[in-house]
């Protein structure tokens, strides 16, 4: 079934903030992925249901989520579900990823990008750089503003 | 005729094309884009000349060009309630 | 008043070195303007009919006198001397450059201001009652809670992308003066019957093209619970709502389409979910806040008798002055509707003089109103005619709240390139045609909303008297609308038939306003004798 592979396999992602080796499996829809017990990579458009995935965890490395636009902001609560699952394979946004967007991304549990336009480096190195702290808790285990005022370490 | 609008990209000072690459504060220098307004738009937006620039159907009157609709007009004339920073205050607003 | 800490500073100053380089990234050409867009609009630039527009964040519409003459130094040095106060309680500036906006929001960050989300599709400036904390009838000041909601907002990851913006307004009393249940996400704090405080949450109300008000989906949220129950309501909202049609991706599109009752659901759903996660600060965050809402140091011996005896003074103390929470004090409502004038417009040197005014007389705290109006919360009733005397002498002492003279207009077309009709002369001549100050108290409560098109800035649906500009051919056109209201009696006015020219509309409502002199009853106001007679007599009127 050709359809059911997608992009989003080895080496596609141009910047990736883990030391595990990357998947070396093609991802595959959720269809598809549902229907083969031996895949480990899931291509999740932003129309889709990330819940359908928590049954199947277990046997996930990677989850692209694909953005059709940068102001599609589906993916976002997607990629928090599946942490908030624990889910602590690579997750991946692919698709219309600017530098701008990559730091909510970070925030949201993304650590892999496969931008369809190569992004800069420096800027991406500058633009995760302007912010020393965050209101609100989310999956990425920084210490919220929230939590420092009272005394805690830790969110 | 066709003609040109958009903003400086820095300043937003709204700005009408005068042909070639230059651009103008004032509606009266404005000139028919004809056919290629959409060349000159995308070859103006690529060198930051212009910004958000789209083109309006005008007329040729007394005054010079004049845009069909009210909104380019006002646009032109700046707001007709602060007489005192108009651009043009000879623009007509209401349909002639 | 709210003060910020070394986090809310590095916050907003952060946010400063971010979009400094993102303008910087734009002018040079490393992004598009679509992509940069976005990045400006989130931090209230917008590119306007004549200029950028930038809207500055006033938080629940509560300021300091600093802060507002802050506001005076930016529209001297960077505008145009003047500024325009919004119905969101925000105020914009007509004449921006990009090239000097990352240098406003510097300066604005001086005085713990920012710009922050003030447009774009995220949750925008929270907005209040402008009565919080010197009303009597409230249940409690609502602003801890808005501040604590506008912390939880700011730079939220998850919701910075949603199908369209996202309005929330938090308010205290039964009494609205808010709009509360005309917005996305509506919430009155209550008491329940172990007599702590909670939020009632009303979701799915809007303006704009499908005006709806906002169904009841929660009766009480404890404190505790907050922050996770706006992010089940936003979690569904940004999952389900609709990006198909950006006219039908507001949230009221969601629960309309789906049901109060399924969206109801869903949140439960997920909120039991997120309730898991500890995402919730801790009870000692709001605790910390609502001690910068402790109320003044008010002055237990001043009088609580007024000297009315200067007619003109008893004029605007009957009509602009409401009840205090202490009988030694007064809440001042500061017109900016002179007759003729362009409704919430202010100078630079007024604003300076409203700054010195708070200073002087109200604890150095003022309020906008989505009235667009200025509010002193808390004057003495013995400095009331001084005060009254300094606003004469600078045109800010209009005796019209709530009466024909206070309407509330948007841009329109004379600024907005969304406009289809011009809203502000409209306005003018209404102003006009009404000027007598006997014939406007005569006529009573009577709110008049112009939006200069279907987006409803300017809150026609929500108008005793509604008027919605059109453009017909290529020509303005008004059309005319009855019976709406955004406070407790809360609906959604209606539209009387066929759209009058400009002079027209002016004509139509003297008409109207002839009918309801006419046939009112003991007590009435325009919209409660338009809600008993109903649209025909009016219609008979108008187009007979």
């Amino acid at each position: 079934m050709a359809e059911s592979f997608a992009t989003g396999g080895v080496g596609d992602a141009q910047l990736r903030y883990r030391d595990d080796e990357p998947c070396a499996q093609p991802a595959v829809t959720v269809e598809a992925f549902k229907g083969q017990t031996n895949a480990t990579a899931v291509r999740l458009e932003s129309g889709e249901d990330a819940r359908e995935l928590l049954a199947m965890l277990d046997r996930l490395t990677l989850v692209v989520v694909h953005f059709p636009a940068f102001t599609d902001g589906r993916g976002y609560s997607a990629a928090r579900i599946l942490r908030e699952a624990g889910y602590a394979g690579e997750l991946r946004a692919a698709g219309d990823v600017l530098v701008d967007q990559i730091r909510y991304m970070r925030r949201c549990g993304f650590d892999s990008f496969a931008p369809d336009a190569p992004l800069d480096a420096a800027a991406v190195e500058r633009a995760l750089g302007f912010y020393d702290h965050v209101y609100q808790p989310t999956v990425d285990g920084q210490t919220p503003v929230w939590t420092l005022r009272h005394g805690g370490d830790h969110g | 005729m066709i003609i040109l609008t958009g903003n400086d990209l820095k300043t937003g000072d709204v700005i009408w094309w005068a042909g070639e690459t230059n651009w103008s504060r004032h509606l009266s220098d404005a000139v028919d884009a004809g056919e290629e307004a959409d060349a000159v738009l995308q070859r103006e937006d690529a060198a930051r000349r212009v910004n958000a620039g789209y083109s309006v159907e005008a007329e040729q009157t007394e005054r010079g060009p004049m845009p069909l609709h009210i909104k380019d007009r006002v646009r032109a004339s700046g707001p007709t309630v602060r007489q005192d920073l108009a651009i043009d205050t000879n623009i007509p607003i209401e349909k002639a | 008043m709210y003060q910020y800490d070394k986090y809310d500073q590095s916050l907003v100053d952060s946010r400063v070195a971010e979009f400094r380089d993102q303008c910087e990234r734009r002018i040079a050409g490393e992004m598009t303007e679509d992509q940069f867009k976005p990045l400006r609009l989130q931090n209230g630039l917008y590119l306007q009919l004549h200029a950028y527009m930038l809207r500055v964040a006033i938080p629940y519409g509560t300021l300091s006198g600093d802060q507002m003459r802050m506001l005076a130094t930016i529209a001297r040095k960077y505008d145009r001397d003047y500024g325009h106060f919004t119905t969101r309680q925000n105020i914009q500036y007509n004449w921006i450059k990009l090239e000097d906006a990352a240098d406003i929001l510097q300066d604005l960050s001086t005085v713990e201001m920012h710009a922050i989300q003030t447009s774009g599709n995220c949750i925008r400036n929270i907005s209040s009652d402008q009565y919080a904390g010197a009303s009597a009838e409230e249940a409690a000041d609502p602003r801890p809670w808005a501040e604590l909601l506008r912390q939880w907002s700011s730079f939220h990851p998850e919701f910075a992308h949603l199908p369209r913006k996202f309005k929330i307004c938090v308010i205290a009393s039964d009494t609205d003066r808010a709009a509360m249940r005309l917005h996305d996400i509506g919430i009155q704090l209550v008491e329940n019957d172990a007599g702590e405080l909670g939020a009632r949450f009303y979701v799915g109300g809007g303006m704009g093209r499908t005006p709806m008000i906002a169904p009841l989906i929660r009766e009480f949220v404890s404190a505790d619970d907050l922050i996770s129950y706006c992010e089940a309501c936003l979690r569904v909202y940004n999952r389900y709502g609709r990006r198909d049609n950006k006219y039908k991706a507001r949230i009221k599109i969601l629960v309309h389409e789906i049901g109060a009752e399924e969206y109801k659901r869903q949140v439960e759903e997920e909120f039991a979910h997120i309730k898991t996660l500890n995402l919730d600060p801790p009870r000692a965050e709001l605790e910390r806040i609502s001690e910068f809402f402790a109320p003044p140091a008010f002055d237990a011996e001043a009088p609580t008798e007024v000297d009315l005896s200067d007619p003109d003074f008893r004029i605007w103390h009957d009509q602009n002055v409401a009840e205090h929470k202490n009988p030694a004090y007064a809440i001042a409502t500061i017109s900016l509707k002179p007759v003729g004038g362009i409704p919430g417009d202010a100078t630079a040197d007024q604003m300076d003089l409203m700054a010195d005014l708070a200073k002087q007389y109200s604890f150095d705290e003022c309020r906008v109103t989505h009235s667009q109006n200025i509010v002193l919360p808390h004057v003495r009733k013995a400095d009331l005619y001084a005060l009254w005397q300094k606003l004469d002498e600078a045109g800010l002492a209009p005796a019209n709240l709530d009466l024909i003279g206070d309407m509330i207009a948007c841009p329109g077309l004379d600024y907005c390139s969304l406009a289809n009709a011009r809203s502000i002369p409209l306005a003018q001549k209404i102003s006009q045609r009404f000027a007598d100050q006997q014939r406007q108290k005569e006529l009573g409560e009577l709110k008049l909303k112009i939006s200069g098109c279907i987006n409803a800035c300017g809150h026609h649906h929500a108008g005793h008297i509604g008027i919605l500009g059109v453009d017909r051919k290529g020509v303005e056109n008004y059309q005319l609308l009855f019976g709406g209201s955004g406070a407790e009696d809360v609906s959604l006015a209606k539209i009387t038939g066929p759209g009058f020219t400009e002079d027209g509309v002016v004509d139509a409502i003297e008409k109207a306003t002839d009918l309801y002199l006419a046939q009112r009853e003991e007590g009435e106001r325009f919209v409660d004798t338009y809600r008993r007679i109903g649209m025909e007599p009016f219609k008979e009127a108008l187009y007979g």
